[in-house]
């Protein structure tokens, strides 16, 4: 039982330590441009090579990029109908859907207010989808890159096709050939064609036609296994099929579950380290990568000792509850007001949580891939994560929230880079010396940046959150009342503002075809608000680093002295952790505890 | 200047009193001005320069109209009317204490500029006018440029250079330092300070700074003006404290919604007839909850620690010309001590002497003593003490000898005696050459014996009887008393102490490794030093240094922090960031430790302040939801009353954190002369556990008083 419920997660969290080692040298290999191109691959890079930019070069070539994707990704869906590779004559989504994937996939959220099976036809999910899997992701990498280069004082940035070039030709394309090997090889489809009809073995499993023959069952196929190495490895996480990494074609055996779930960590992990190659401070990110580490995996361990190791507490016996309530028509102003118990249910609950889970891949992968994908904003499931043991579901929200337990590719190190400006700047002033990181000291203008970046994630959290709480957007939608509701919600704005694109599912978010008789009645709400919480989440926090390592490269570098704050050391180890501790808490504690905490602590099941 | 410089020798730096003096933290007079001042501050205008604090201010407006909208319609609150006066007076204090703090620390400065500004009443001047002819003026009309006649009893009316003449000068009135200095024109002590007064002799003033412009004027500027300029570090940390109290707007705001939809839903869920409400959704709470958060302890004291880091400077004497010097004193890498007169006391002095062949030392001793007999130098003077200590007599030279003295042509100095017989002492190269020219023999041990006292950073003089060479006499420096120990400290802060000399490398090195410093410039020149700071500067160092003299100016305009020592020349005076007024040349050690007492000060107040915060959540949080989500009483980790208590108790600890920590803020936390990482960890466990840990007990303890005195429901 122990080594069934914990091998998995530590020889994932190891396998991928090993592998950011080497990884991590090749990519400041590929990314410092010390390679000797093919013939043909080099005259490419040559051509779209627009010469050094600058940070307002490098953002506005990001900003442009990105636009035209956009313009792309609204194209391809919009003209569905019209397009090939759609035998089942896929129709039109509706608009408000369309500009929120397209936003998501952009942005590399991937949050699906669709299900790919049923809402795209093959040819949506190669241009559409694989493109911006590959793009999206190298386009956070790409800005790690640029940031990384302002820091060490490069005379550019580079130039941000190139780096984009690099980052797909040089490291996806190698990297998801070999995965999508490996599920092709588990049993996930790679095919042009679309659907399957095949007869069930028991007949008239699907019932029976007008004319009594009967049903046969629609599969639905694609090139799953291309599109499913790179969702992993890019942390996009948005599935082929709505059921993700649940569907046995996305996710065929327990193997293929180990390696979709490495897929998502092998590249945030090495960042980390190319992040201390790339500046020559090996050491100093052997300490951020420790100080991840640990935070991983005390998400990874609080899931599982929640979920996996605790029963379903719906299932449990709740004890009767006596309080008071404010009550002005009486003379204290209180009212006394009791719950009555809730008797538990003869249910065997010794593998713990059940729910929700896909128990092919063992019992601790469900609560291991919950925590690690929101970590890496991955936001893929093999899961219900609205399942989840409510105290084990506040795990996967802090991974959201903080979004810098190694965070997507490149921008979980951008993140973690934001948290070390502000813990050195508040800190860092105690050694008796003006802040500096790098040896660069640490003025208004970059504090003002780094500052934009970390207020604008809670105010995308909260306040849309705020906002549909108490209007009907949010209470239409939810799926349950009380404290889990409100979970929902709080949930699906995190996850659009880290840009993870997981959802605590049961949320009415989805439209469907423009011509869908019932709709989810709030679905164009959700669609527009979490759209544009992509989209703002996304871009100043990237925009606002590069600038910021910018104005710090710039800055003349003090040299290293006995009375300089060390960034290597166990004790920045320490102050790094405490901030990042003490700021997630000031910011989302209030919600934690009206969301899962609430819910943990009160009646289960609540009302309905 | 010799003489001069002798003079300052003679008084050991450290015990100079200071005329400065810390004045009590709450002089009864101070606070009284402090208590005015801090209510004047409430005027929005003024309130809003410090926009945590503002953001209180509108907090207490709010809740005073919701508490008159209770009173006039006669609505029943939620909880009685009394929680929220109660809310409302601590907001108040909040704003009250911070505005005190911050009229507490410019009051204090403001005195001790005060008793500055007394120096500068106004004197009569005799100005000159042309020729020998002076005018009485009134010294506040005297212009730049100026000269003034100045004779024994009277004041010096303004600051100037002296142009004509030398004189002993009563500096008490501004150094605290009792003992006359000598003043001369011409030379490095050439400056004077205006309030000073002449105790002997007629000086010619050039007046360098018109009324208004001086040093002192400035300093008093800056102090008054403190508030409004702050140096570039406390700019970036208002905006950090500004963009926390946006972050905590976001937190509170949707709190009130997300409230409102557990009242909703808890509604629904007890089946109860009328609408559920709680504190989450009752203003004047909401606003307890912003205010409890928001940075206010750093932010109520922020201005009161830049003040009285320029304060401290100017207890030890330091004029400095903006904050921004005093703080950037905390960033200095490396420091540049002159040898003379701040490593070493200002002369040489004979330590041994060293017989060659068949004398002793007796003998050479006794020649030595007889060549200086005339000879007023302190070398001289020192070479007749050792020998009379020595052997405990006297020497006598012989009547009509004639006495040569020393030229920088010649090198040497001796005496002639009635019967021929010459005596000389002097360079080693220029005895050499009188011996070889009298066709006398040069002993071979010479050259060893020369090059051992040069190793130990002595300075060898040679003595000669005639044509023969008798011996050595051992100069020395003298390293000042306890300079080892502040070069050490300001080793263990990380600072490298570079000592600046003319003397020969041997001799640098020698005096370098007994003082214990870095690094050495030997045989420096103006421009070499100049060179060295641009080299240093080059590579993102940032350096600090002192200097008197004119030929200081450049090397002080490059350094980073440069200070002038008040009796050196306006050029250097002009060239520097700060001016000390007790000349004392190890002052830039004290400088340092300010700069770097004023940054931890508000890095540890910052990071208490926002430690603070989670304790003030786990008593405000539960009491939002206690009758909305009963079930989150177990969050009320520290058991408090009720929920307006715990509410209560949060905001009272918050309102008197900020009197309770002026005094830290004025004084400053303490600086241990620790490597960075050692500080760093002493400094998060005290400042950042502490803040962690504290605010539990605190309100714990207020809420128990509270319960206690029966003062809440």
């Amino acid at each position: 039982m122990f080594i069934q419920t914990w091998l998995l997660p530590f020889a994932l969290l190891a396998t991928a330590t090993l592998v950011a080692f080497p990884l991590s040298r090749y990519l400041a290999w590929v990314m410092d441009g010390k390679y000797r191109p093919l013939p043909v691959l080099g005259w490419v890079e040559k051509t779209i090579n627009t010469g050094s930019q600058n940070w307002k070069q490098y953002v506005s070539s990001l900003l442009i990029f990105n636009t035209v994707l956009f313009i792309f990704g609204y194209l391809v869906l919009a003209l569905q109908p019209w397009m090939p590779l759609n035998p089942d004559g896929k129709t039109l989504l509706a608009p408000s859907a369309i500009f929120n994937s397209v936003a998501s996939f952009m942005t590399n959220t991937d949050l699906q207010h669709y299900a790919g099976d049923q809402h795209l036809s093959n040819f949506s999910q190669i241009f559409f989808c694989i493109t911006n899997l590959f793009i999206s992701a190298a386009i956070g990498l790409s800005a790690l890159t640029a940031i990384i280069r302002g820091l060490r004082s490069d005379t550019s940035l580079g130039n941000f096709f190139v780096d984009v070039w690099r980052v797909v030709v040089y490291l996806f394309v190698p990297v998801a050939l070999i995965f999508a090997l490996i599920f092709l090889q588990q049993g996930s489809p790679m095919t042009f064609k679309s659907v399957y009809q095949v007869q069930t073995l028991e007949q008239s499993a699907l019932g029976t036609t007008d004319n009594g023959q009967a049903k046969p069952q629609t599969i639905v196929v694609g090139p799953v296994a291309a599109f499913e190495a790179m969702k992993m490895l890019g942390t996009n996480g948005g599935g082929f099929y709505g059921m993700n990494s649940a569907h046995p074609f996305e996710n065929p055996t327990a193997l293929s579950n180990f390696f979709n779930t490495l897929a998502m960590m092998i590249f945030p992990f090495s960042l980390v380290l190319m992040y201390g190659r790339m500046l020559g401070k090996m050491r100093h990110s052997m300490v951020i990568f420790v100080v991840m580490l640990l935070f991983m995996s005390f998400t990874v361990i609080w899931t599982i000792y929640f979920d996996t190791l605790k029963p379903n507490p719906a299932f449990t016996q709740h004890n009767a509850t006596q309080f008071n309530i404010f009550n002005s028509a009486l003379p204290n102003g209180k009212q006394a007001i009791s719950l009555s118990a809730i008797a538990s249910l003869p249910v065997d609950q010794h593998l713990g949580n059940l729910e929700g889970k896909e128990i092919r891949f063992g019992t601790s992968a469900g609560a291991t891939f919950g925590a690690l994908t929101t970590d890496v904003t991955c936001g893929a499931v093999n899961a219900e994560a609205d399942s989840l043991n409510p105290i084990a579901a506040l795990s996967p929200m802090v991974g959201m929230w903080l979004n810098c337990f190694f965070g997507g590719k490149g921008v979980g190190m951008i993140n973690m880079l934001l948290y070390i400006i502000i813990g050195i700047f508040l800190a860092g002033m105690m050694v008796g010396r003006t802040p500096e990181y790098l040896g660069k000291k640490i003025g208004s203008r970059e504090v003002k940046l780094a500052i934009i970046v970390l207020l604008i994630h809670p105010l995308m959290i909260l306040m849309p959150t705020g906002l549909f709480a108490a209007t009907s957007w949010g209470m239409n939608a939810i799926s349950n009342p009380g404290a889990h509701g409100f979970s929902q919600m709080l949930y699906q704005f995190s996850s659009a503002s880290a840009n993870n694109g997981s959802a605590f599912d049961g949320l009415g978010v989805t439209y469907g075809f423009y011509n869908n008789p019932h709709p989810a009645p709030e679905a164009i709400a959700w669609d527009i608000a979490t759209g544009l919480v992509m989209i703002f989440s996304r871009f100043l926090p990237l925009i606002a680093p590069i600038a910021m390592a910018a104005f710090l490269g710039a800055k003349k570098s003090s040299p290293f002295g006995l009375g300089t704050l060390r960034v290597d050391t166990v004790t920045f180890g320490i102050l790094l952790f405490a901030t990042i501790v003490i700021i997630g808490a000031l910011l989302f504690l209030p919600v934690a505890v009206i969301g899962p905490i609430a819910e943990h602590f009160g009646p289960i099941p609540f009302g309905g | 200047m010799d003489n001069n410089s002798e003079f300052l020798a003679t008084i050991p730096p450290q015990i100079l009193p200071r005329r400065v003096r810390a004045s009590a933290l709450f002089d009864a007079k101070i606070a009284k001005i402090a208590f005015k001042q801090a209510f004047v501050m409430f005027r929005p205008d003024i309130q809003w320069k410090n926009p945590v604090m503002f953001v209180v201010e509108v907090g207490t407006v709010l809740t005073f109209l919701f508490i008159l909208q209770i009173a006039l319609t006669n609505e029943k609150p939620l909880v009685p009317i009394t929680y929220f006066i109660a809310l409302d007076i601590w907001f108040f204090l909040t704003i009250f204490f911070a505005n005190f703090a911050t009229a507490i620390a410019e009051a204090r400065g403001k005195a001790q500029v005060e008793s500055l500004r007394k120096t500068r009443e106004e004197t009569i001047a005799y100005r000159v006018k042309q020729g020998e002819k002076t005018e009485e003026v009134s010294s506040s009309l005297l212009q730049r440029g100026d000269l003034v006649v100045v004779q024994t009893g009277q004041t010096i009316p303004g600051d100037g250079e002296i142009i004509e003449g030398v004189a002993y000068i009563d500096e008490s009135a501004i150094t605290g330092e009792s003992a006359p200095v000598i003043r001369e024109a011409g030379g490095d002590r050439s400056g004077v300070t205006g309030g000073t007064i002449v105790l002997s002799d007629r000086i010619v003033v050039q007046i360098t700074g018109s009324k208004g412009d001086s040093f002192l004027d400035r300093m008093i500027a800056l102090v008054e003006g403190a508030v409004r300029q702050r140096s570039p570090n406390e700019i970036a940390l208002t905006l950090v404290l500004s963009a926390f109290t946006l972050i905590f707007l976001i937190v509170v705001i949707p709190l009130w919604s997300m409230s409102y939809n557990a009242e909703q839903y808890m509604t629904t869920y007890l089946g109860v007839k009328e609408p559920l409400r709680g504190l989450g959704t009752d203003i004047p709470t909401l606003i307890a909850l912003l205010v409890c958060l928001i940075p206010t302890t750093i932010g109520a004291l922020l201005a009161a620690i830049g003040i009285a880091g320029m304060d401290r400077a100017l207890q030890a004497n330091i004029i400095a010309n903006s904050g921004k010097a005093v703080e950037l004193a905390g960033d200095v890498d490396i420091v540049l001590l002159d040898k003379t007169g701040t490593i070493t006391l200002g002369n040489r002095s004979a330590t041994h002497f060293v017989p060659v062949s068949k004398y002793s030392a007796k003998d050479v001793g006794e020649l030595a003593a007889l060549a200086s007999a005339a000879d007023n130098t302190p070398e001289g003077k020192s070479i007749l003490k050792l020998y009379e200590t020595q052997n405990a007599t006297t020497i006598s030279v012989p009547e009509n000898s004639t006495f040569i003295s020393f030229t920088a042509h010649t090198r040497m100095s001796g005496v002639v005696f009635p019967d021929g017989r010459h005596i000389r002492k002097g360079a080693p190269e220029a005895i050499i050459q009188f011996v070889r020219e009298n066709k006398g023999v040069i002993p071979n041990e010479l050259d060893g014996l020369i090059q051992d006292i040069a190793k130990k950073g002595a300075t060898p003089l040679l003595v000669a009887d005639g044509n023969m060479i008798v011996g050595l006499v051992a100069l020395s420096d003298i390293l000042k008393p306890r300079i080892y120990e502040r070069i050490t400290r300001l080793r263990n802060m990380g600072i490298r102490v570079i000592m600046i000399t003319g003397d020969n490398k041997y001799t640098a090195a020698a005096i370098a490794a007994l003082a214990g410093v870095d690094d050495y410039l030997a045989e420096a020149t103006p421009a070499k030093k100049l060179e060295y700071i641009k080299q240093e500067q080059a590579t993102g160092k940032i350096l600090a240094m002192m200097g008197d003299g004119t030929n200081d100016a450049p090397a002080l305009a490059q350094a980073d922090v440069a200070i002038a020592m008040n009796a050196g020349t306006e050029a250097a005076k002009e060239a520097a960031n700060m001016v000390d007024l007790d000349s004392d040349p190890t002052k830039l050690i004290e400088v340092v430790e300010i700069g770097k007492q004023l940054l931890i000060t508000r890095g540890a107040l910052t990071t208490f302040s926002i430690a603070n915060d989670v304790a003030k959540y786990f008593a405000i949080i539960p009491a939002l939801f206690a009758s909305t989500l009963p079930w989150l009483a177990v969050l009320n980790v520290m058991h408090l009353h009720s929920p307006t208590s715990a509410i209560l108790s949060a905001v009272i600890f918050n309102a008197l954190i900020i009197p309770l920590l002026i005094p830290i803020a004025l004084k400053g936390v303490r600086y241990r002369a620790l490597g960075a990482d050692a500080l760093l960890r002493r400094n998060l466990f005290l400042w950042g556990l502490g803040g962690l840990i504290l605010p539990f007990i605190g309100i714990k303890l207020i809420d128990t008083i509270m319960v206690t005195f029966n003062w809440v429901s």
